[in-house]
């Protein structure tokens, strides 16, 4: 099926922003899986609350590509408690928009940010917040995949 | 530079094709059903189109019946077969896992029916054995259908034997040719098939058009009803164009087929070699039973979405059987058949040349294919384990 993506994703899947690792970083998340095709990481270095950087990997197709890219610049330089209202709907929306079926491969990155931020409140021995204990809304995970 | 390596999807309608269809367009407009010169004039060029047809296929031009394409052959020459064989109480069919959705959802189709469908297993190499058919035709068995040629890994299936097979068994047998025809020799009479479905867009011809090749002799009845257009058998008024268009295609493509797919092959080869040598990456399919044109790869660590988007941004078309370009959550059928591991057949890239790709296209996409994949793996979080 033939699918058009906005200029905003070709440019983030073309050039994507915040590639590679951060050694001892605060926060890393990783979620999804091989078999339904997408893996996202993300690595976080907090200073005073505030997330100085962001990095990713990303197993992925186009969509997954952009939106962990767009997910990571959203994030960077923000407190930690404004990263963890980031939706995959406002990403999305900045990304002006992706087509409806690739709506579920989006959704990583928000769970990735989430992971990270809940592997950083563990580290800080803080409580971690509602926000980052959400159910999982990656509707192809492990557990719905048939052998 | 521009590279279109994705001919096994469709190709451009060539230049003699082209030409074919013009006057059908300009002066052959009359219907060919009409008694006046227009319809006559139109009528004798149909007949024309099919006997040339017939002829690439070694046929006989009454048992070449136009459809709109390749996916309406298929559904009505296994609707048929299966009509027939439930007359005579005989309600079993068999095909393989690897078919195209054409011929696979037409069985799930007749399955909801009440018959019973065998899906043969693929072997690792892309191939089906032909005494794994015979061992699964059963006394109540009224179909074979077997594909030519793959679509996604280009493997060409032992048609032959399974052909004689059939015919020792009294089962009738239709292969999905699709991917054969105008690329490779087909012979329905040496070849031993009773029904054969081509499609016109796959060998230069329009889109659109295409047709179903029945032995004489079988009863096959309409598919759909109308008119007595294509000896009553498939009414609406022919698709003049499409048919004088695909006629000059074939006739193009069976004139030169030897060289071409010798020159083919050699590319497909330079190919296959090249990417070969990148690491952790696995060619699908059998490396030489395989039609001339086809490239099929799968590149672990990294997703075949992505790297159709890296190839297209830098002018190179090409196609990939993953989850993600198919819109569903399940990479291709057919890698899955042939036993690629569901994590690898998501980095699948197939690459389709035929007689209008040149060498320096080859070139560029060796030069081209080795850093994207590299890049994408440096971008991927599980390359790092692999790659150890
Ligand atoms: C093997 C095979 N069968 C059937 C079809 C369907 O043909 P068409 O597009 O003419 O309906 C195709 C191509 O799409 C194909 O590759
Ligand atoms: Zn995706």
């Amino acid at each position: 099926m033939a699918m058009t993506y906005s200029e905003k994703v070709m440019d983030h899947f073309a050039h994507p922003r915040n590639v590679g690792k951060i050694e001892n970083a605060d926060g890393v998340g990783e979620v999804g899986n091989m078999v339904c095709g997408d893996i996202m990481k993300v690595y976080l270095k907090v200073e005073n609350g505030i997330i100085e950087d962001a990095k990713f990997n990303t197993f992925g197709c186009g969509s997954a590509i952009a939106t962990s890219s767009m997910a990571t610049e959203m994030i960077k330089g923000k407190p930690v408690d404004e990263a963890l209202k980031l939706t995959n709907k406002a990403v999305v929306e900045a990304l002006d928009g992706l087509p409806p079926v690739k709506l579920h491969c989006s959704v990583l990155a928000e769970e990735a940010v989430k992971a990270a931020l809940k592997d950083y409140y563990e580290k800080q021995g803080l409580p971690v917040p509602e926000e980052c204990l959400a159910e999982s809304s990656h509707d192809h995970g492990e557990q719905g995949e048939e052998a | 530079m521009f590279v279109y390596a994705d001919n096994a999807a469709t190709t451009k309608v060539s230049r003699k094709a082209l030409e074919a269809m013009m006057p059908a367009l300009e002066d052959l407009y009359g219907n060919p059903s009409s008694l006046h010169q227009a319809g006559r004039a139109a009528e004798a060029a149909l007949w024309n189109a099919r006997e040339r047809i017939a002829a690439c296929l070694s046929a006989e031009p009454r048992e070449i019946y136009f459809t709109s394409g390749g996916t309406e052959a298929d559904n009505w020459a296994i609707t048929e077969a299966a009509r027939l064989g439930a007359l005579k109480g005989k309600k079993h069919l068999i095909t393989s896992a690897f078919e195209h959705h054409a011929v696979l959802h037409t069985m799930q189709k007749l399955e909801k029916q009440g018959y019973e469908v065998t899906y043969l297993k693929v072997h690792e190499d892309g191939l089906i054995r032909p005494e794994e058919v015979a061992a699964a035709i059963r006394e109540d068995t009224a179909l074979v259908s077997i594909m030519y040629a793959n679509n996604e890994i280009g493997t060409i299936q032992p048609i032959r034997a399974i052909g004689e097979i059939c015919r020792e068994r009294g089962v009738l047998f239709h292969t999905d040719a699709v991917q054969a025809v105008g690329h490779l020799p087909v012979n329905v009479r040496e070849d031993l098939v009773d029904m054969l479905s081509f499609s016109g867009h796959k060998f230069h011809g329009p889109k659109g058009i295409g047709g179903l090749y029945v032995r004489k002799g079988i009863p096959i009845r309409n598919f759909m009803e109308g008119g007595a257009q294509e000896f009553r058998k498939r009414g609406g008024t022919e698709n003049m164009p499409g048919i004088l268009g695909m006629a000059a295609a074939l006739e193009e493509a069976c004139s030169h087929m030897a060289e071409d797919s010798a020159r083919v092959a050699r590319m497909r080869d330079r190919l296959i070699e090249a990417i070969g040598k990148l690491p952790k990456t696995r060619l699908n399919g059998h490396p030489s039973q395989r039609v001339p044109g086809n490239v099929s790869f799968c590149f672990e660590g990294i997703e075949g979405e992505s790297l159709l988007l890296r190839l297209d941004l830098q002018g190179i078309c090409a196609s990939s059987g993953s989850a993600c370009t198919s819109g569903s959550l399940e990479p291709s059928h057919v890698l899955l058949a042939i036993g690629v591991p569901k994590e690898i057949a998501h980095g699948s890239l197939r690459l389709s040349l035929d007689a209008s790709n040149r060498e320096e296209e080859v070139d560029y996409i060796i030069e081209k294919l080795p850093g994207i994949v590299e890049t994408l793996r440096d971008m991927s979080p599980v390359w790092e384990e692999m790659k150890a």
